[in-house]
């Protein structure tokens, strides 16, 4: 059961989005990676919609 | 104007190196050029056009240092060469390790992670399913403090998470512990064996701090956000976690969290309840406790009581003593009424409620309106009661300051006090009002000055008026913000401090009664 | 739909398995493809006169008076505008130009060829620094070193390379990486191996002492001798990777100063743009400010195309200052890179990482997914004529065209 396995493990996060969680997790002790992330296609829902389509999502 | 310069025999730096010192001598007040260039004919021309040229540099050769100065006056051009020398050794002595490399996605973060289990999303809600539907295609679990997602997108995520057995925290999930951490706005508690499902953020906060304080502690605290306990998502994510924690073997009790949920989704939730064997509680604030008892969950009617609960069964704490223990602490907590009653005037009548918490806000709306009636608020129990305009209270009042319309642009409440510090000395000066009730969560995530930013406040409106102020302080001794430290603060400026939210509610619900406030 | 991955290794492989060597030279009008007698090649896509930046325009104007065809910069204005000489872009005649690009008939081209696809590429001789033609300066002693060149420069150096049977470009380029060039902004070392090869072939077939000396003289005092021959490199290397059919790889980034164009693999020959920007981040030469700047313009982003200049920024330790730091925050420029990216060269490397291949094949759906940006390592012109190179500094291409880009692969593919 996945969950299980994540219970069973070292935590380790990826996180996208405000830095202070990734601060909070480092002063408890958790490993984190941070994603330098921007938003895809600068915010234009137009070029994101075809970006959709060819990634066949 | 005035130029004067150095030369520096036999130094050797690279040209960009020196580049970069002259674009930070030119911005030395004053000084209007500069330039740092080796020696060659070639440069010399250049500082020729620039009228830096000095007549010492013209015998110099490529394996020389020319540093010129170009400012207003003699003094400023003097000051201003020796400035930009001193920027020079400083660049020879840069040592300095730049941070490690920051992956661009979520992709390239598993690359630099191996085994990382979870994804934290924080992003606008406009993108932050995508990322998310990335995470779990990778067999992350995933926390989606982001709200807003569009509510196709929303299903989406939760049904692939349900499909492929992963967490999904989320959107609109604020808060969470797993295997220990703070996820998101949360406290640092105790490792036990109560697992918790939370449909409800500031709820998690609350009753996970009030177990940890009572000595016991949490396996996994799992939050679902706001939003999953409706029909629409049908408890996708709640289910998951509640799967989750019957089959962990770290977990012996189990607590469940939420505002009353969808009729279809307790039913879902009786039916994955069947083959367990924990017992569970069930804070579902406000709904029949028959309907609770039916689907083999024990009935808790506050945050408060289900981590008591909780704590009893973990303890092995039997009923009748559970409920002789409440009941010694509920007789204290009546007498403590009548004294602060008698503090007031006769024309104080109301409480105001100001909270950072929206499930605190919740809570105390229902445990006051069985005790003192209608309580208008912006996130009233009843549309009747809505507020005209949630910046002016009316009679009783309680206000969910983390709602839209504070909060747009702005930080949440529990990270900026402002909003609410000047709502408090409002209420303060109106002479109608009995009781200021005020929440403060603390915790990773949130306001690290908690004490320093509201204490001076409640001595202020204790000054301009004649209010009681009711603090009920969620949180342990573990956050980052001292809390013994910050309850004394509130003590001595003059604040009833409790520490539970539902007993800090009947406090005021007590007082108000002795005044006939019904 | 298209397989677009299979698309994209196909032009991955053809782009690193490319043999690029310089076997010779020749006048434009001779070798270079279309060329024409009335024609003038210039940098990035395609741009008509009035359109054209001022660096650019002093080079078209440098460039008609040393063809003859005007006698000053008013005469050279006026042809220039009647319509009777035609511009071209480099990139449409298999060449290359940096700066303002600019290649009129007479001026000799080094000419590359590409064995293991049988195609061929072209670009000038290096004039040097300061006031030069691709920099927009038409001044006579422009066109008298230009006349020089032709006259004197390239026959020895034609002459040498045939002796030696040609050179192989990329064992250089590999070689240089290893000694901190990244072969946009900095070609020192790959100039130094060229010199080192090309020398003893200049003496065995030049009999003027005079002659050498001031040839050799020529390469040593211009750094950036070696940039138009590995920009041809690049431009011959790359174009193999064309018109593969579903590919997203880009296989032209082009500016003229007035325009920033990128041409995708499996769109054929379409051009997409967008305003080509002053770079924000730079650094300026003293005496100069932003204000001063010309915005992009050049074919030598080209380099960052296939793989180096900016991509490679990790192995050039002397120029990761334009990063605004160290060492590390280069490496994590290169590192960042990967992210856009295909592949990995199989030729060229970063010793700091280990000796990974850089960042090779830029894909324009990964640029858009994830809103990161492909950045040019780029020199920087004064925005008038003739003035000359202002400072330098990293510059991020313009997300529209990327945009643009997928907008059209999406009707025609999806």
């Amino acid at each position: 059961m996945k969950t299980l396995d994540l219970f069973a493990s070292e935590l380790k996060v990826i996180n996208v989005g405000l830095t202070s969680f990734k601060e909070s997790l480092e002063q408890e002790g958790f490993k984190v990676v941070q994603v330098d992330w921007r938003p895809p296609a600068g915010g234009d829902e137009e070029v994101m919609e075809a970006l959709r389509k060819l990634m066949g999502k | 104007m005035v130029a004067k310069g150095a030369i520096r025999k036999g130094e050797y730096f690279d040209s960009v190196t020196l580049m970069l010192v002259a674009r930070d001598a030119s911005k030395i007040e004053g000084v209007l050029d500069a330039a740092i260039v080796m020696g060659t004919a070639q440069n010399k021309s250049i500082l020729e056009m620039s009228e830096m040229l000095l007549d010492e540099f013209k015998n110099t050769s490529d394996n020389d240092l020319i540093i010129a100065v170009k400012a207003k006056d003699e003094a400023t051009a003097v000051s201003g060469l020796k400035k930009t020398e001193e920027l020079l050794e400083k660049s020879r002595q840069k040592t300095t390790d730049s941070s490690e490399y920051m992956p661009k996605s979520i992709e390239s973060a598993f690359k630099v992670l191996p085994g990382a289990n979870m994804v934290i999303i924080s992003v606008a809600g406009k993108y932050a399913a995508e990322e998310a539907m990335k995470a779990l295609q990778h067999d992350l679990h995933v926390m989606i403090f982001s709200d807003n997602v569009p509510k196709d997108k929303t299903l989406e995520v939760k049904k692939l998470g349900r499909e492929k057995g992963l967490l999904v925290m989320g959107p609109d999930c604020g808060t969470a512990i797993i295997n220990g951490a703070p996820l998101g706005f949360a406290n640092v508690v105790n490792r036990g064996d109560i697992g918790i499902v939370s449909a409800a953020g500031t709820g998690l906060q609350e009753v996970s701090s009030i177990i940890s304080n009572e000595g016991e502690g949490i396996s996994q605290g799992i939050g679902t956000g706001g939003i999953d306990m409706k029909k629409e998502f049908g408890g996708l994510s709640f289910l998951t976690g509640l799967e989750a924690l019957i089959a962990d073997p770290q977990t012996k009790i189990i607590t469940l969290i939420s505002k009353p949920p969808h009729p279809e989704v307790l039913e879902r939730i009786g039916e994955v309840l069947k083959t367990n064997k924990k017992p569970v509680v069930a804070a579902f604030l406000g709904a029949d406790p028959a309907l609770v008892k039916s689907i083999g969950a024990i009935p808790a009617s506050s945050l408060e009581e289900a981590a008591l609960l909780s704590v009893s069964l973990s303890k092995g704490i039997s009923m009748e003593q559970f409920n002789k223990e409440i009941e010694e602490s509920e007789n204290k907590l009546k007498e403590l009424a009548k004294d602060l009653a008698k503090q007031l005037q006769p024309e104080q009548k109301y409480v105001r409620g100001l909270f950072q918490g929206g499930t605190l806000a919740y809570e105390t709306q229902v445990i006051l309106k069985d005790m003192i009636g209608d309580i208008n608020s912006n996130v009233p129990l009843d549309p009747k009661l809505r507020l005209a305009d949630s910046w002016r209270s009316v009679g009783h009042t309680v206000v969910d300051l983390g709602e839209d319309e504070f909060t747009v642009g702005r930080p949440h409440p529990q990270i900026d006090f402002s909003l609410r510090n000047k709502r408090i000395l409002e209420e303060a000066r109106d002479k109608s009002v009995a009781i200021i009730y005020l929440d403060v969560v603390i915790g990773h995530g949130t306001n690290l000055n908690p004490g320093e930013e509201l204490a001076p406040v409640i001595a202020e409106a204790k000054k301009v008026g004649n209010s009681l102020i009711i603090v009920s302080v969620t949180g342990t001794d573990r956050d980052p913000q001292n809390k013994s430290k910050i309850v004394k603060m509130y003590k001595d400026a003059g604040a009833v401090v409790l520490e539970r939210n539902a007993s800090a509610s009947r406090l005021t619900g007590y007082i108000l009664q002795k005044l006939g406030g019904k | 739909m298209v397989d677009m991955d299979k698309a994209n290794k196909e032009a991955l492989r053809r782009l690193v398995s490319a043999t690029p060597k310089l076997v010779g030279m020749g006048k434009a009008i001779n070798v270079v493809p279309g060329m024409k007698k009335n024609m003038l090649l210039h940098a990035g896509p395609p741009v008509t006169w009035d359109r054209m930046c001022g660096p650019m325009k002093g080079g078209v104007i440098a460039a008609l008076i040393y063809e003859g065809m005007a006698h000053t910069k008013e005469e050279a204005e006026t042809l220039a505008a009647s319509g009777q000489v035609e511009f071209s872009p480099c990139h449409h005649h298999q060449a290359v130009g940096p700066m303002a690009g600019i290649v009129s008939p007479s001026m000799p081209v080094y000419i590359i060829e590409n064995a293991a696809f049988g195609n061929k590429s072209y670009a000038t001789m290096n004039e040097g620094l300061g006031k030069v033609l691709r920099m927009g300066a038409y001044s006579p002693d422009v066109i008298e070193r230009l006349k020089w060149m032709e006259e004197v420069f390239y026959p020895t150096l034609d002459r040498a390379i045939r002796f030696l049977d040609g050179m192989d470009m990329k064992s250089i380029i590999a070689q240089a990486l290893h000694m901190g060039d990244e072969l946009h902004n900095r070609n020192r070392g790959a100039t130094s191996l060229f010199y080192r090869a090309i020398a003893p072939a200049i003496v065995r077939t030049t009999s003027d002492p005079l002659v050498i000396e001031k040839v050799l003289r020529f390469i040593d005092g211009n750094d950036h001798t070696f940039l138009n021959l590995s920009m041809a490199t690049a431009k011959a290397s790359l174009d193999p990777a064309r018109d593969i059919e579903g590919s997203t790889m880009v296989v032209c980034m082009a500016r003229n100063g007035t325009d920033f164009g990128i041409q995708v693999s499996g769109l054929g020959d379409e051009w997409f743009t967008a305003p080509a920007e002053v770079p924000p981040n730079a650094l300026y030469f003293a005496g100069f400010t932003k204000e001063d700047a010309n915005p992009d313009i050049g074919d030598s982003s080209i380099m960052e195309t296939a793989g180096l200049g900016g991509f490679a920024i990790g192995a050039a330790p002397a120029i990761v200052q334009f990063t605004g730091g160290t060492p590390k925050d280069a490496l994590n420029k290169t590192l960042s890179m990967y992210e856009i990216t295909i592949g990995e060269n199989t030729a060229y490397q970063v010793p700091y990482l280990n000796f990974r291949g850089t960042p090779t094949g830029i894909d324009v759906r990964l640029v858009v997914e994830k809103g990161l940006l492909p950045f040019i390592d780029t020199g920087i012109a004064h925005k008038d004529p003739g003035v000359g190179q202002v400072g330098a500094g990293l510059v991020d291409a313009p997300m529209e065209v990327f945009k643009k880009a997928i907008i059209a692969f999406s009707k025609k593919y999806a």
